[in-house]
Formats: structure tokens, sequence, C-alpha cells
């Protein structure tokens, strides 16, 4: 069933940008759960919720969760194997 | 007679500002919020489930649609700054579930499809706090707002409000859900505006 609530990993790119100081939306990500690699902008992002909800889109794990009040910002990137920063 | 008595503005300052918590705004239509995308657990498969406690307990659909039922007219508040006033649900009170379960714990973790947790202390989902609703506005509750069934705990804001939940553990601690482990405040009171940690 169509889920009109997805965005693809282009949706946090500008957010990226502010955590990592670099374009990441080219940049691989190894999912912790499946082992898929992937580049960012492929990423299933879930931008309505109180935070931010990035998912493998493969195994729709949670890779990143983002939340951001006024004066600060939680960062939890448990769900990644690993990133790649490009330089 | 004057166009505005002052029994007319004596009752405006008792109207929805008073029921609105600070920061917030009303709106109409039921904004939809999703983490991840949306369950459709066939009835026939779903369950309800309280574990912690002397013995599991779970329930079927059907057996869980047989419990005694509350109609709950109420406001609800989301930490994303909307409330919307007297929405009604129906729904199988914490009250009624907590009975059947022989217990010592403080506090519950609720675990839903999808993978959403959050926790609640137990004096906040008892004494007519809290349900597991299935029907919203006299239908049965769609999926994009939790079908079949999400908690309803509308005295704090509505992230506790688990969508899709499929049961909860009792525990003698307060663990951290899904958002109260990244940022959100471990309570969640609208009243007071405990969005963040440290609030
Ligand atoms: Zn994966």
């Amino acid at each position: 069933m169509a889920d009109e609530r997805r965005l693809d990993g282009n949706a946090i790119g500008g957010m990226m940008l502010e955590l990592f100081g670099v374009e990441m939306t080219n940049a691989t990500e190894v999912c912790r759960t499946c082992g898929t690699a992937d580049i960012v902008a492929r990423l299933e992002v879930y931008m309505d919720a109180p935070g931010t909800v990035v998912r493998c889109a493969h195994c729709k794990a949670v890779l990143m969760r983002v939340v951001r009040s006024p004066d600060r910002t939680w960062v939890d990137f448990s769900g990644l194997g690993s990133i790649e920063l490009p330089r | 007679m004057p166009l505005i008595s002052r029994g007319f503005r004596g009752r405006q300052s008792e109207g929805p500002s008073d029921r609105i918590p600070p920061g917030q705004h009303l709106v109409d239509d039921f904004p939809v919020l999703s983490a991840g995308p949306t369950p459709h657990t066939p009835l026939e498969e779903w369950t309800f489930t309280i574990e912690g406690g002397a013995e599991p307990a779970s329930w079927t659909w059907d057996e869980f649609r047989a419990l005694p039922t509350e109609e709950v007219t109420t406001d609800i508040h989301c930490v994303t700054k909307w409330s919307k006033l007297d929405t009604v649900w129906r729904g199988v009170s914490l009250d009624t579930l907590l009975g059947l379960v022989e217990h010592d714990a403080g506090y519950l973790l609720a675990f839903c499809d999808g993978g959403y947790t959050t926790n609640l202390p137990l004096e906040h989902v008892t004494d007519g706090k809290a349900w597991i609703a299935y029907d919203y506005g006299g239908e049965p509750l769609e999926p994009e707002h939790g079908g079949p069934a999400r908690m309803l705990v509308p005295h704090l804001y509505f992230w506790k409000s688990a969508k899709w939940i499929r049961g909860f553990r009792l525990q003698e601690e307060d663990e951290p859900g899904f958002w109260e482990s990244n940022g959100y405040h471990i309570l969640g009171d609208p009243w007071l505006e405990q969005r963040y940690w440290g609030d």
C-alpha cells in the first residue's frame, strides 16, 4: 500500500549538511540491521512525526532519529553500521 | 439591554482558551503524525498482550472486543503544538486491563506494530486516565490514526497515545521509549509544557 507520508533522503539534505558540515545526500551508509549499503538520498524519511525518522529502504529499520527543540538537537544514529563523510 | 452582558463575558473566559495548554493552538482537522510506514495487521492476527505480571495475559481481537468498554469525550494535545477539543473515543480502560493482571509494577512500556514504544507511570494510566481505543467518532479507528487500536492517554502529550498498540510490559523502572530516549520528556504533561529533556 502506498504511504504518502514517506519522503526520500533528499528531504534531509539540509539537516545532514548542518549536522555533518558536508553535502551528504550521495554519501554511502550501511544499515546495522540488514547490512545493506545505500546512499542517503535513497533512504526513507518521515518528517511529520515529533522528530525526523530515517529508515533503511530495504528492511525498514530505524537508522537515525533527530529531534530538534528551539535550543537543542538530539541525534541517535545507532541504527547505522557506518556512514561515509565526503571530503 | 447591553449587547454584551457580564454573563456572556464570564462564559467567554471559561471558553476554549482555558482548555488549551501553553504554547498550543486549536485545530479542527486531525493531523496524522507517523514515524514509519502504516502497519496493516489483519484482525485475525492481532493480539493484545500484557507482559511482566504474575502470568502473561493475552487477548485475541474478538476477546479484546468482548471486554467492557467506555466512551470517552476528551481534548487531545500534540507536542507539535496542535490541540483538538471534544474528540470522542471508545475503548477498554487500563483500569479494566490492569485489574485482570496480578503485578506490583510502577511503570509500563507500551509496544506497537512498527516497533514504536512509549513509557508511562502506572499512576498516569489508572483511575480513568487511559484507554486502549478502537473507535474514533463512532467509527472503527482508521489505520493512519493508529487503528485497529491505539493507546489513549489524553492528559499527556499525544506521543504517549501510541498508535498500533499491541500490548505493554509492566516494569519496576521507567524505561524511556522511542521519543523519550532521544530528546522528548520522560512524562510529557502539556499543562507544564514538558516537551523536551529538562523541561
Ligand atoms: Zn536494513
